[in-house]
């Protein structure tokens, strides 16, 4: 393969370009990137850049220098608009168009939004600056949506002493992942700092004043959030004849067609560990995907099935949340160690006989790897779980 | 070569030390610490692939 065109320059995209170097492939790698900005990561986003702990510079993936050894062909602030497989060309917003003998999508997520104008989301630096600029003591902040993102805002938002309102359409945040008993942690940790979390609430519409709920009630506000989930920026392989759902969609090697695999947030891939296809739009498997992606792209021959166990992260006030596995449409959670009051535990997961999921808020790492390896190695549940650990209403 | 590692940074995921056991542990904080400074041939690629797959970018390897 003379040239390989890795599309997307987040973490995804740039695990797959410095594997492949580590893999001794020797021919050109254009990487292309719709930000202007060299590789940079986003997690801190939401924590210390919203925060003003960390300046920018801080979050540069690689050193220039790391970056220059890597040799790339870097296309930075340039969007692909499309991709032609009969002559395995890809075309970019500049007018230039990129042949390539094999190819990694990595094109990321954009954020969901709502209708009408002025509300923030949360992806880029920007984006971040730009809230970040807002958020001074005694601004009323909606935030629409208690994932993850929200919730790390809010709790950023709160810290900064802004009024906070969090909305939320499910009984709790994050039910459908975490389950309800974990969620009333999470609800708790805000309500009781005095962030306005309401749930059951629908919003419809970003207005002047704030945001319209369902009810045809407004929530005034000085800065709205959105920060409802994501969606994968597939747009532009309209006509490819990849399969694009929720996502490209790959096969266990991460392969989406003849020697074009996908990474990192846009790519929906049959996991084999836990017997489903996903997407996962966490940071450290975007770097482990990209990685599998190279691999395999270099050396189908050896092709090894892309089989992690998802991990993620999240800092809300004094709370670290980590949670392994594959937690959403669990069939029970069990309290496997600690106390839920106390904010120090670890919940395991079911799904069907097995350990699929383990989330832990507070506990030293050695209590959380046990849980991690039960997942890894498809653990039964009734071998793993004691039957004498009370279970937790899902 | 030699390993650095930026604790600050570091968000306890604890990747590193499923890719390269060896060379790295976390406190109970779950921040990594660093067992050896100095990783032969023999433990490149572990260490490399700990580099690539910490999701805060806290680990360098360098060149000596």
């Amino acid at each position: 393969m003379r040239r390989i065109v890795v599309v997307g320059a987040s973490a995804a995209g740039l695990a797959a370009a410095e594997t492949l170097r580590r893999e001794a492939y020797e021919g050109i790698i254009t990487l292309v990137g719709d930000e202007p900005l060299a590789p940079y990561d986003r997690p801190p986003l939401s924590k210390q850049i919203l925060a003003a702990e960390w300046e920018p510079e801080r979050l540069a993936l690689r050193t220039p220098d790391t970056l220059a050894a890597l040799d790339l062909d870097l296309r930075l602030g340039v969007t692909a608009t499309g991709l032609e497989p009969a002559d395995r060309t890809i075309e970019l917003a500049d007018g230039s168009a990129v042949p390539y003998d094999g190819l990694v999508i990595a094109t990321g997520v954009r954020p969901r939004r709502l209708p009408g104008e002025g509300a923030h989301v949360l992806r880029t630096l920007d984006d971040a600056l730009t809230l970040r600029e807002q958020l001074t003591p005694g601004r009323r902040l909606v935030v629409v949506g208690a994932g993850f993102l929200g919730a790390e805002v809010a709790a950023v938002a709160w810290r900064l002493g802004c009024e906070v309102t969090l909305l939320e359409p499910a009984p709790v945040p994050l039910a459908h992942a975490v389950g309800m008993e974990v969620g009333k942690v999470l609800t708790n940790a805000h309500l009781e700092r005095g962030v306005d979390l309401r749930c059951g609430v629908t919003v419809t519409e970003v207005t002047e004043d704030g945001v319209r709920l369902a009810d045809g009630s407004e929530i005034e506000a000085d800065e709205v959030l959105v920060a409802i989930g994501s969606l994968p920026n597939t747009d532009w392989l309209a006509g490819s004849s990849l399969t694009v759902g929720d996502g490209v969609v790959c096969d266990e090697y991460c392969k989406a067609g003849p020697n074009v695999y996908a990474a990192g947030d846009v790519a929906h891939w049959y996991n084999p560990l836990f017997g489903t296809s996903m997407r996962i739009e966490h940071r450290t498997t975007a770097a482990e995907q990209g990685m599998a992606a190279a691999r395999n792209l270099l050396h189908p021959e050896a092709g090894k099935p892309f089989a992690p166990v998802p991990y993620f992260w999240s800092d809300q006030y004094d709370m670290k949340i980590q949670a392994y596995g594959y937690l959403r449409d669990h069939a029970e959670v069990a309290l496997v160690e600690g106390d839920l009051a106390e904010r120090k535990f670890v919940a395991a997961y079911r799904t069907g006989d097995r350990v699929t999921g383990a989330l832990a808020v507070g506990m030293p790492p050695k209590a959380i790897r046990q849980w991690r390896q039960a997942i890894a190695t498809g653990a039964a549940w009734h071998d793993t779980v004691s039957t004498a650990v009370p279970a937790m209403e899902s | 070569m030699k390993v650095e590692l930026d604790a600050d940074k570091c968000v306890a995921s604890g990747q590193c030390v499923l890719a390269a056991m060896d060379v790295f542990d976390q406190d109970d904080d779950g921040i990594a610490i660093l067992l050896e400074e100095q990783v032969g041939d023999d433990r490149l690629d572990d260490v490399k692939e700990a580099v690539v797959v910490c999701p805060a970018a806290a680990i360098r390897l360098v060149e000596q």
